[in-house]
């Protein structure tokens, strides 16, 4: 899985916008203090040109590239939403994406469940063997994913690892986490181990943002900690769960780089076994760099509006509660 | 803890040690594994119980991982390490100027550059890869170091982050009162405004270390010369020839070493720089 956006993220309502009264001063006294519309765009106009650069025209130049198709008969030629239609038609794109919402349907509310547990459970217990707990939870983000993917490959197979064969201990068949039918729990298990304790420190950073005055009243008539848990401090973290909902479906459905290393421990991960795999082998295995564009980006603008389309929902609800 | 004596504390947090246990052993399997099949030889790794030592090879890895191939790995290390501290202290910089700049002033187009921003933070990087690739790619830029690092350098989620510590922590005053004394736009920020948002750059710049050092398929997309590999494409293309020799090379074990070598420094910015994580996290206000 690949993710860019970082622990944090938007907070819950719209950025204010900062007032700034126009100021009106005698003319003898040219410095305003308060608006300097040249000097406040120049501090953001290196940032914009870099958004332009590898945000702005990429998109569009995909965009651009997907109106066409190239064949060798016809050359390069306009044939509007004719990739799309092959897209949303396309056997493979569809298993893939299929594929990818089973496994985020599964896999996203088990990894979440344990972070917020965890989370909750750091929250009450403060003891040292927590704070080791806390580290170590933590430390498979520093792992690069291709390092987990390998490192779990490693684990996973009959000649290395130490699990395959715990079956045939006790007179059972060896397990192979490559097969069909346990392939996705396996990819789901090294994601569940890279991203829970991320997840878990944002929560637990949320929940210590929680004024303890929220909770007071509920300890002294007798709450007992779990339901203070899920009471009282699972609520005041709501908009955080959702953040941290958001994050990890925006990351799910860029599933790469798990499956791309697993096809060498396990054949039947195909071209086309996520769709960002397919987007990728689309250009670089069959040099079709028009349909790869469309690929790209109609993934792209279907995250994008899931995203937007949960923040939406998300902050609805939250304004009616 | 809310209440109560220690005989009370341990009588009631039995079931959260052991499941933390139980999560400690989860999380730990993995690396343990890395660093004890990292001080095998090649049929040892193979032979002997995975969680268990053999004999002790790690120092003969480690020089054949420096020397396999002409001395690559090396190379993959400096590689990327120049990439993630390159890409990362341009996206602070970037996010920086630009936080502040949207926090502080106002001018033409502000507010839907920062509706915008939100909008960016959920663009999934991925999908820009592939026409980036397609536009560098015209540009005589692919294959080359930049190809990696000025991609990296996009970071909108930085310059939000900054953006909302700036107007928590900088007050609007200081800024005004350095005004009134004739001090440069320039000067202002250099001097004053920068040294206030050091706990939020921090922040960027580890995260933005962390996702370049990580990245896989960003490289694998942007080069195709070994010599330009960061050590997640190197370490797969060894992969990929270890399993193709089916173990007639020693490469497994160089593979496994390789992996270990490349966590390490990670793993130690992290457990020394926790607190910045943290106050990171804090930082974005999810209040």
């Amino acid at each position: 899985m690949t993710r860019s956006s970082p622990i944090t993220a938007p907070a819950a309502d719209d950025l204010p916008p900062s007032p700034r009264p126009v100021e009106h001063r005698p003319r003898r006294k040219p410095r305003r203090v308060t608006e300097h519309p040249v000097a406040g765009a120049l501090f953001v106009l290196p940032f914009f040109l870099v958004v332009v650069a590898f945000l702005v025209v990429p998109l569009g130049y995909a965009f651009w590239l997907s109106l066409s198709s190239k064949s060798l008969a016809l050359g390069t030629r306009f044939t509007g939403i004719g990739n799309y239609v092959r897209a949303f038609t396309d056997p493979v794109l569809l298993d893939g994406l299929l594929r990818v919402v089973l496994f985020g349907l599964v896999q996203i509310p088990v990894m979440l469940g344990i972070a917020l547990a965890g989370a909750l459970t750091l929250d009450a217990v403060t003891t040292r063997f927590a704070l080791a707990f806390r580290l170590i939870a933590f430390m498979p983000y520093a792992v690069p994913a291709v390092v987990g993917a390998l490192m779990w490959g490693f684990l996973y197979s009959r000649t290395f690892g130490p699990f395959a064969d715990l079956p045939t201990l006790v007179g059972g068949d060896p397990i192979d986490f490559f097969s069909s039918s346990l392939l996705l729990v396996s990819l789901g298990n090294i994601v569940t181990w890279a991203w829970t304790g991320y997840n878990m420190i944002i929560l637990y950073s949320a929940l210590q943002g929680v004024p303890r005055e929220m909770y007071e009243a509920a300890v002294i008539d007798g709450a007992t900690p779990v339901q203070i848990a899920l009471r009282v401090k699972v609520p005041a973290i709501r908009q955080a769960i959702s953040l941290a909902v958001i994050f990890t479906v925006i990351g799910t459905m860029q599933f790469f780089t798990e499956p791309q290393i697993m096809a060498r421990f396990a054949p039947q991960v195909s071209a086309g076994y996520t769709p960002n795999l397919y987007a990728y082998n689309q250009a670089f295995a069959y040099s079709d760099f028009n349909y790869s564009a469309a690929l790209s980006f109609a993934l792209g603008f279907l995250v994008f509006v899931v995203a937007y389309a949960f923040v939406f929902v998300s902050r609805r609800r939250g304004a009616r509660s | 803890m809310t209440s109560g004596t220690a005989g009370d504390t341990t009588a009631k947090t039995w079931l959260p040690h052991v499941l933390m246990g139980a999560g400690i052993l989860y999380f730990l399997v993995p690396l343990l594994w890395v660093v004890i099949a990292a001080t095998k030889s090649q049929p040892d790794l193979l032979d002997s119980p995975a969680l268990w030592f053999a004999d002790f090879n790690l120092l003969e890895n480690i020089e054949q991982l420096f020397h396999e191939d002409g001395g690559v790995y090396g190379g993959w290390l400096v590689n990327t390490a120049l990439y993630s501290g390159l890409s990362a202290l341009g996206a602070t910089a970037l996010a920086a100027a630009a936080g502040y700049g949207l926090a502080r002033f106002t001018f033409l187009g502000k507010r839907f550059f920062e509706t915008a921003l939100l909008g960016m933070i959920m663009v999934p990087a991925t999908a820009l890869v592939l026409p980036t690739y397609l536009i560098l790619s015209e540009l005589d830029l692919v294959n080359t170091m930049w190809a990696v690092v000025l991609p990296s350098l996009l970071s909108p989620f930085g310059a939000y982050l900054v953006r909302v510590y700036v107007d928590e922590s900088v007050p609007a005053e200081l800024i005004d009162a350095a005004r009134i004394d004739r001090a440069s736009e320039l000067r202002i920020f250099w001097q004053i405004v920068l040294p206030m948002m050091r706990p939020a750059l921090v922040t960027v710049f580890l995260f933005t270390l962390v996702a370049t050092w990580n990245n896989y398929f960003l490289p694998l997309v942007m080069l195709s010369d070994a010599d330009l590999y960061p050590l997640t494409v190197g370490l797969t293309t060894w992969f990929n020839t270890a399993q193709q020799d089916a173990g007639n090379r020693m490469l497994f074990n160089l593979v496994v070493t390789g992996s270990l070598l490349a966590i390490v420094p990670l793993v130690i910015a992290f457990v020394l720089l926790q607190r910045f994580w943290r106050s990171g996290a804090a930082a974005g206000a999810l209040k």
